[in-house]
């Protein structure tokens, strides 16, 4: 009997005690909008320094963007800023967990603090930019949504697609853009759309559609999954602009700048020349746009909230953008994407970052 | 104080005040928890700067979906239509299956279960094979089986397998059969067809009266087919004949995605229903297979005894003896499959038929980026047909069940 009594006085006394603490945590935010804010800006950098890695959400399996091999390492490029990110912060490009996500899942892992930040060939568009709570924190490749039909049909445009089966993913922008393009151009098709990208792959392989629509960096990709790739053409006609970067949650302005500026120094030290293997040395040449960079000069990584050698060890380690894009998708690769628009500013290309002073 | 303390231990033994105390803290913690949940949530979407609301129900949809009853039905047309229609759209496609699904399951699972039984040595073991196999494959690669491994080695677009001379068609873009059309007048003859039914309906009561009464019921075999046809028939040929057929179209010249079989003439069942509809059905089928088996079983070998030494040939004894027994003890674990089979139908969202998960869920979620609301709707959605299915399935088993009296 006493301790039944002793069991009911606990659970009440427990029970209080839960209240009464929730109730304490839920002022503690409270008191001033700004003290809240502050606590947000630092919240993802000293979560990760914490657990000690950066949690980074790429595909399920996209050659060149993201992609493990049979040991289960994630490379591409995509990959590569995760990559970069976590040799900013820890000076080790190899303290990142990856999670692969179906693009209807990418999101709501986000902004779920599941993972602290999305590397996974996403359009950037207004809509997500500004309804979903998210950022893009810049472009790591410039995308446009384009065709891939068998060679046999002998089509040579993508006016020609009257009629057409096509598959598509879902969850993506790709559904959009195609429906939008073929009303047009006042014609008739027939969406076929998966959840896995692999399903479209294997619904096209089998024929039962025509046409594959998706981004032209994941045709080539997914080109190469094929049975036999070379009987298969990407048509001319490209029908979006996607450009393709990484994203944080909206609100943690620390963390949005560490990603963003590891992509910009990426590709600043493409255009200075710097790569992962002479990053050491040219640490100390005497172009003082190469000392800012490589922080040998003034204090930009401790801006960030950072160690000055941030960006020596995110060249020295991943590469830069050119050594990153020749090794995971350029020509010398099975996806054979040329640098096209994705070439420097001065290369004739649009990329373009923003300099370190 | 001696007093006073037993007083309070003899207040919170009292077995009332406890039970009272028990309810009162499960309910206070269930609603604490329920109200934490929302608090935390809307805390969370408003640091995010999301809001709540189903605005997004009457945007327009700027997706095309591929031909099915749902968008047949609603009437889809890219930019028109709202995301309130994609969701009755998604609702049509999953019931569709969910209906068809059951009807089809249950045909094949209680022929299954009977033939399991069966004296038979070759449907005896055929029948245990079927279960053994499709009860422990997983439902997924079973879809898969179906779509990729037998749909998809079909014939491709612009080449087909004909049926009845011409009259369908099957390639891998889907089954093509021909259409109706229902000319003004066709309300009357589906009106004059329910009449036949009913009036079959009451023919076979007052046969069965007459049957218990004397003994001599009416030869019904003939007559209710009979009153049927020639109800519905007659009608049909007053009003004019106001059915038309649309028939398949096959081509095989002109601009390369147009040859094939064309969009506006007759039916179209796309290959990922037939799919997602094939996997379902014979997979839950399996599992009914069992249920009917053990229902059968069940009912005591005496009642077989008695009915044969009455004299009662074996599929009379089985029919109106061994059944009507076994139902109540199948009709249960049934509706669990029936509910199964419900809810499996969202594995189709692989293989790319368009029920409710994969385009309200799937892609129009992530044109609008309401998480809460949508998979509100959709569990809640489910909830009601798994409730509806429930509801009728209890109240079948109401009536079959054994009366005690």
């Amino acid at each position: 009997m006493k301790n039944i009594t002793i069991a009911i006085v606990a659970i009440v006394a427990a029970a209080v005690g839960y209240f009464g603490g929730t109730s304490m945590n839920k002022e503690a935010p409270a008191p001033a909008a700004t003290e809240t804010e502050t606590a947000a800006v630092e919240a993802t950098l000293n979560a990760v320094k914490a657990k000690g890695f950066v949690q980074c959400g790429v595909s399920q399996g996209l050659p060149g963007f993201s992609n493990a091999d049979d040991a289960g390492n994630w490379t591409g490029i995509d990959v590569d800023v995760c990559r970069g990110v976590a040799a900013a912060v820890f000076g080790d490009a190899s303290k990142v967990k990856y999670t692969p996500l179906s693009s209807k899942q990418r999101f709501t892992a986000l902004a779920s603090g599941e993972i602290d930040m999305l590397s996974r060939n996403t359009t950037w568009t207004m809509t997500r930019d500004t309804q979903l709570g998210l950022n893009f924190a810049g472009v790591n490749y410039y995308d446009g949504q384009g065709f891939l039909v068998p060679t046999k049909l002998g089509v040579k445009s993508a006016l020609e697609m009257d009629g057409a089966n096509v598959c598509s993913q879902t969850g993506t922008t790709t559904e959009l853009n195609v429906t939008d393009f073929f009303r047009e151009n006042g014609m008739k098709f027939n969406l076929v759309a998966f959840e896995e990208a692999d399903a479209v792959v294997a619904a096209y392989d089998s024929g039962r559609c025509d046409v594959y629509t998706t981004d032209r960096s994941g045709l080539a990709a997914q080109r190469t999954k094929l049975a036999n790739p070379d009987a298969h053409m990407v048509l001319p006609e490209i029908i979006s602009k996607e450009p393709l970067g990484p994203v944080v949650r909206q609100g943690d302005d620390q963390w949005f700048n560490i990603v963003r500026w590891t992509l910009n120094a990426m590709i600043n030290a493409e255009e200075m020349g710097v790569t992962s293997a002479n990053a050491k040395s040219m640490a100390n040449d005497n172009n003082p746009a190469i000392k800012r960079l490589l922080g040998t000069e003034g204090t930009f990584g401790a801006e960030l909230g950072l160690s000055n050698d941030w960006a020596l060890n995110i060249i020295s380690q991943v590469g830069n953008y050119g050594e990153s894009y020749e090794a995971h998708v350029g020509p010398n690769t099975p996806l054979k994407l040329d640098r096209g628009v994705n070439a420097l500013w001065s290369q004739g290309g649009i990329l373009y970052a923003a300099p370190v002073r | 104080m001696f007093i006073n303390s037993n007083n309070l231990s003899a207040f919170i033994n009292d077995a009332r005040v406890r039970n009272i105390g028990f309810q009162v803290l499960i309910i206070g913690a269930l609603a604490f928890s329920v109200w934490w949940l929302m608090d935390n949530t809307l805390t969370n979407l408003e640091n995010r700067g999301k809001s709540l609301g189903f605005g997004f129900l009457v945007q327009t949809a700027g997706f095309e979906i591929s031909d099915t009853l749902g968008t047949w039905l609603f009437d889809y047309e890219v930019g028109v239509s709202s995301y309130t229609d994609i969701y009755f759209i998604g609702i049509t496609n999953t019931l569709l299956i969910a209906v068809l699904g059951i009807v089809f399951a249950s045909i094949i699972g209680f022929g299954v279960g009977i033939m399991r039984l069966s004296n038979n040595f070759v449907l005896k073991y055929f029948a245990t094979v079927y279960v053994e196999i499709i009860r422990n494959v997983p439902l997924l690669l079973q879809l898969f089986f179906w779509y990729f491994a037998v749909l998809g080695v079909l014939p491709g677009a612009r080449n087909q397998l004909e049926i009845w001379g011409g009259l369908g068609g099957l390639n891998i873009t889907g089954l093509y059969l021909p259409a109706p059309i229902f000319q003004p007048g066709f309300g009357l003859v589906f009106l004059a067809f329910i009449a036949s039914l009913i009036i079959a309906f009451v023919a076979s009561r007052i046969s069965k009266k007459k049957q218990d009464e004397t003994g001599q019921g009416f030869n019904l075999l003939f007559i209710i087919p009979a009153l049927i046809i020639s109800i519905t028939g007659v009608t049909y040929v007053i009003m004019g004949s106001p059915l038309d057929w649309t028939f398949p179209e096959f081509k095989n010249t002109g601009p390369i995605f147009k040859r094939g079989f064309q969009d506006d003439a007759g039916m179209v069942l796309v290959p990922e229903m037939l799919a997602v509809l094939l996997a379902l059905t014979l997979y839950t089928a399996g599992f009914i297979a069992e249920i009917v088996r053990a229902g059968i079983i069940a009912v005591s070998h005496g009642q077989t005894e008695a009915s044969y030494s009455l004299g009662l040939r074996p599929s009379i004894t089985l029919r109106l003896i061994v059944i009507p027994q076994a139902m109540r003890i199948i009709i249960p674990p049934l509706t669990s499959q029936y509910l199964n089979l419900t809810k499996n139908s969202s594995l189709a969202v692989a293989i790319a038929y368009p029920e409710l998960v994969s385009i309200f869920a799937g892609t129009a979620l992530n044109q609008v980026g309401k998480e809460i609301e949508m998979i509100f709707m959709v569990m809640s959605t489910y909830l009601i047909i798994s409730l509806i299915t429930s509801f009728f399935m209890n109240w079948f088993n109401a009536r079959v069940k054994i009366v005690e009296r």
